[in-house]
């Protein structure tokens, strides 16, 4: 040995201070660096990403959280709201129609340029129809109000909505300067309305210009209740059409002038609308405040009116039966293999069955419970019983883990020490393990439950996606689950579906947060570490 | 007078009236077993082997299980049955009607059954079918109770003659809890069983119609008009669809479950790891809708500013609004959790001393890492790393939001792309009649799904098993 090794030592280099050594030292030290920061960057991203996601949901959800509404003081006329006669309740509440037909004419009322120009469509979509449910079912509880004005706020078009909260465009805002002059003349043989001042509109001028070397779009001139669309400018004048309100108001003062950068085919609203919202603004009848409808209404096919209540009630049906499935059965089941189950192979065979069965993916039980429960047992689609039992049996290899772990980390001196003053297997078990575990099992339960919550894929396939304006009386009626809605509105068209979902997810996370928070609570308080 | 009752009877709500004959037969049971149990101590016949509150649950037990057996089929089958009465008493109109028309009108007689009498006042026909399904329904609920209730007497009068003073009734209850405690387990059996058999069946019936060969091998899909069956596109996609998972997950599952278990301190630890499982935590539904939002959009970007680019050629990236890499990147972010935390449990698992070896050897922690650590906890490593696959393959919400709807074969991850579970749910969403082979192929994919991530999962739980055992 020492023959072999001595030719070595000495044809190597032993120093640890020569150049050499020295770079490759460097070398190491900085693939060391390289290597610790990789791993930083890593959870870098997952943490970045969990920002990004926690702020893009968060900033949508809150748009959806406030909303505009427009107070009406209508008057309850018997024959338009109550054509059946005031005795018949059911009909009051039913007749929408009638309903909207006073916000249609109060509109009206407000706005005569609309039935001059035939935009009554236009101006009536500034409401939408079903926004007065809430008006007819109060009138209905309460006939005598018939006769009197009734002070009703109804939630304004969605769209309108979404531009007064800037998401149709990025507008931009300024003040023109003293309009001096206010005149109608008669140019290339049309009527024009021509405001006159003296380098009020420079602004405007190059605004205008801007817009028409891009993507179009639209200048509007407010003063107070008066609203006029641009219709060409100069900077010794510009050529207006008045929108709504008087041109007397433009007299004098400096006007507001809005840019909107977006051609008006390309978005939901008219000009003329925007113009009839900010009118109605200046009156002071236009107030932003809590969406509480995000929260008290059922499901709808409009934004603005639509809720999560139908679909919060029908997840806490499905909760249940998952609940009265998952958890008494998965306690027994981890009972008995943890205490009872003999070591041979059925009880192999069922714990491997088990692993794999917390493994497989969630939309396979869909189909187990679209094949079994619904075609072969034929129960009622859409229902909270047969998503309740899909979620149930998916949760269940969940809670057998969660409690056998609990189980097993109850020391075996108990079991010992019971049975040696002679109480039997099962009083064992029932009477002082079972106590010692219950916490573990309970977490484990838990936490089970606010995953089923939030699983989508199976309820699709049983049919929990159809469309349910009533919030469900019972677990055999049709419901859909939060989770369920959130898709559905992710899929929806219009624009303002999208931050309704934000704010669905909104609650859908605050119910899970919930949850796991009380799971932390049990572990935290009755846990106990032997 | 009878039919009235029967009527009324049908109304019921069967639930709980199930309940209330249980609950009212068990603590009947109960009482009388347990008041011949003192009878029997008063007699003087000597002590008693069990206490008398066993004989009491013993009685109730053999009152109570026969009773729910039979109910629980009613449950299951109950509804079936009045059916099947009713449609082989209707009129012979009714023989021009479709069996799904059937279906649909015997729905409607149903749920108008179970409101008032007045609100299904429509027509003639409807109205006295509706009638006669009331009562045939509540003739069917009515014996269904009335055996359960002579079940239930069978069962006690069965125990009572059972009861003595040597009588060993705590072991026999015990026994019985047993049973019921084996049951339970047997019920994830039951469920993987019915899994296996309803796929398998299914896929069967589809089978009979489309050729094996032509579904696994196809290349045209197009299930929605019953035309073309070749899976080979759904398979592609979802494996483009993984790939892309696992580029994200696998590396920065693992550098973080490197770096939480060899380099961070416990403060480190206990802040980071929590906060990588809330990711885990998040509803898929809620990644979906992220995908849609923010990362399709911005994918959609990039690729239209690389196909502006003078070098590329016009269209040479599709920029579709829903693309396979938008739901591949939010899929990879989904899985990271599983894959550190799993990994970061067999890097836990390699024991010290190797460690200790590497260090004494002059190794830095990096190089320890790489050609220590790893080594010898690749076997773990590679099973999480499988697990997540399985994971991604069965994932649906990102995909079914994020992914698209259309079947092709594409190199190209901005386009449009479909998955095994996104045409899952886009066969099985809206009204399905269970005999068209667009149906059953959403049942064939299930069964390829499944098999697919039970190999994946099996392996897997094996490798784990294996490797926890060895360094235990």
């Amino acid at each position: 040995m020492t023959d072999q090794t001595a030719p070595t030592r000495a044809t190597r280099p032993s120093s640890f201070n020569d150049e050499a050594a020295k770079k490759r030292l460097r070398k190491r030290n900085a693939a060391e660096r390289r290597f610790k920061f990789y791993g930083m960057a890593a959870i870098g991203v997952a943490l970045a990403f969990l920002v990004l996601f926690v702020f893009s949901i968060g900033s949508q959800a809150l748009t959806a959280f406030s909303h505009h509404k427009i107070k009406f003081d209508l008057p309850l006329t018997a024959e338009t709201v109550a054509p059946e006669g005031v005795g018949d309740t059911a009909a009051i509440a039913e007749n929408v129609s009638g309903f909207y037909q006073l916000v249609r004419e109060n509109l009206a009322e407000r706005f005569p340029e609309a039935a001059a120009d035939g935009r009554e469509r236009e101006l009536n979509d500034l409401v939408t129809r079903l926004a007065v449910l809430p008006m007819a079912r109060a009138t209905a509880e309460n006939p005598g109000r018939i006769g009197e004005t009734f002070a009703y706020s109804a939630a304004l078009s969605d769209d309108l909505d979404l531009y007064l909260k800037g998401a149709v465009a990025p507008e931009t805002r300024f003040k023109s300067g003293p309009v001096t002059d206010v005149m109608r003349t008669l140019q290339n043989g049309e009527k024009r309305i021509v405001l006159r001042g003296d380098g009020a509109f420079d602004r405007i001028v190059s605004e205008q210009a801007a817009l028409r070397s891009g993507e179009g779009g639209t200048i509007l001139l407010q003063s107070e209740t008066s609203i006029a669309r641009l219709i060409d400018s100069s900077p010794d004048g510009v050529s207006v059409e008045l929108l709504t309100g008087d041109l007397a108001g433009f007299d004098g003062p400096r006007a507001d002038v809005r840019v909107i950068p977006l051609a008006e085919d390309a978005r939901n609203v008219t000009d003329r609308q925007i113009a009839w919202t900010l009118a109605l603004k200046e009156d002071g009848r236009l107030s932003r405040g809590i969406n509480w409808a995000l929260l008290s209404n059922a499901d709808s096919t409009f934004p603005e009116i639509a809720g999560v209540l139908a679909a919060i009630v029908g997840s806490l049906f499905t909760m249940l039966i998952t609940a009265m499935i998952a958890i008494p059965i998965g306690i027994s089941a981890a009972i008995y293999l943890e205490e009872y189950a003999p070591k041979n192979r059925v009880t192999d065979l069922i714990e491997v069955n088990i692993n794999n069965l917390a493994a497989v993916p969630s939309i396979v039980f869909g189909l187990l419970g679209a094949a079994v429960f619904l075609n072969f047992l034929a129960l009622p689609r859409s229902a909270p019983l047969v998503g309740g039992l899909v979620l149930g049996l998916l949760t269940l290899p969940t809670v057998i883990i969660a409690s056998r772990a609990a189980l097993r980390s109850v020391p075996p001196s108990i079991r010992s020490a019971a049975l040696g003053v002679g109480a039997s297997k099962t009083q064992t078990v029932l009477h002082h393990v079972l106590p010692l575990a219950a916490p573990g099992i309970m977490t484990g339960a838990i936490i089970g439950m606010a995953r089923a919550l939030g699983e989508t894929a199976p309820l699709l396939l049983i049919g929990m996606v159809a469309f349910v304006a009533e919030v469900p009386s019972g677990p055999t009626d049709e419901a859909t689950a939060l989770p369920v809605l959130i898709f559905k509105w992710s899929t929806g068209a219009e624009r303002a579906w999208e931050p309704n979902t934000a704010a669905a997810i909104v609650v859908l996370l605050t119910f899970m947060v919930l949850m796991n928070a009380l799971a932390v609570f049990v572990r935290r308080r009755f846990e106990r570490r032997w | 007078m009878g039919r009235d009752m029967l009527q009324s009877i049908g109304h019921l709500p069967m639930v709980w009236m199930a309940f209330a004959v249980l609950a009212a037969t068990g603590c009947l049971a109960f009482v009388a077993g347990r008041s011949a149990a003192m009878g029997f101590t008063a007699a003087g016949t000597g002590p008693l082997n069990s206490q008398p509150n066993y004989h009491g649950y013993y009685t109730a037990m053999c009152a109570v299980v026969p009773a729910a057996i039979i109910l629980l089929g009613y449950g299951l089958f109950g509804g079936g049955i009045a059916r099947g009465l009713l449609t082989g008493e209707l009129p012979s109109g009714f023989a021009d009607f479709s069996p799904i028309q059937l279906e649909q009108y015997l729905d409607r007689v149903r749920d108008a059954s179970q409101l008032d009498a007045a609100a299904y006042s429509g027509a003639q026909l409807f109205s006295a079918v509706t009638e006669r399904y009331l009562t045939l329904s509540g003739g069917v609920k009515l014996s269904a109770l009335l055996a359960a209730l002579l079940a239930a007497a069978g069962g006690f009068a069965y125990a009572r003659s059972r009861l003595a003073g040597s009588f060993r009734a705590r072991a026999q209850v015990e026994r019985g809890v047993e049973i019921m405690l084996f049951l339970c387990a047997a019920i994830a059996i039951a469920t993987t069983l019915g899994i296996v058999a309803s796929l398998f069946f299914e896929s069967l019936r589809f089978f009979a119609q489309i050729p094996v060969l032509g579904f696994l091998f196809g290349t045209e899909w197009n299930a929605q008009t019953n035309a073309d069956f070749g899976a080979v596109p759904l398979f592609f996609g979802t494996f483009i669809i993984s790939l892309i998972a696992m580029c994200v997950a696998a590396p920065i599952g693992l550098y973080a479950a490197i770096y939480l278990s060899e380099y961070a301190g416990p403060g480190v630890r206990a802040w980071v790891k929590p906060v990588l499982e809330v990711l885990a935590g998040i509803p898929t539904v809620v990644y979906g809708f992220f995908a849609i939002l923010v990362v399709a959009p911005f994918v959609r970007e990039g690729a239209l500013w690389l196909n502006a680019l003078p070098f590329i050629p016009d269209e040479f990236l599709a920029a579709s609004s829903t693309n396979a890499l938008a739901a591949g990147l939010v899929m990879g972010v989904m899985i990271i959790p599983f894959v550190s935390s799993l990994s970061d449990d067999v890097i836990n698992a390699v024991p010290q001393s190797l460690r200790d070896g590497a260090y004494a050897m002059g190794a830095t922690k990096s190089e320890t890492v790489k050609q220590v650590i790893m080594p010898a906890a690749l076997p773990g490593v590679i099973a999480a790393l499988l697990l997540a696959v399985s994971r991604a393959i069965g994932e649906t919400m990102i995909v079914v939001m994020a992914a698209g709807l259309r079947p092709q074969i594409t190199a190209d991850p901005t386009a449009e792309i479909t998955t095994i579970t996104v045409q899952i749910v886009s066969l099985l969403t809206g009204d399905s009649e269970f005999d068209s082979p667009k149906t059953l192929s959403a049942f064939a994919l299930g069964f390829v799904l499944f098999l697919m991530t039970l190999v994946f999962n099996l392996i897997a739980l094996r490798v784990v098993q294996k490797y926890r055992e060895k360094y235990d």
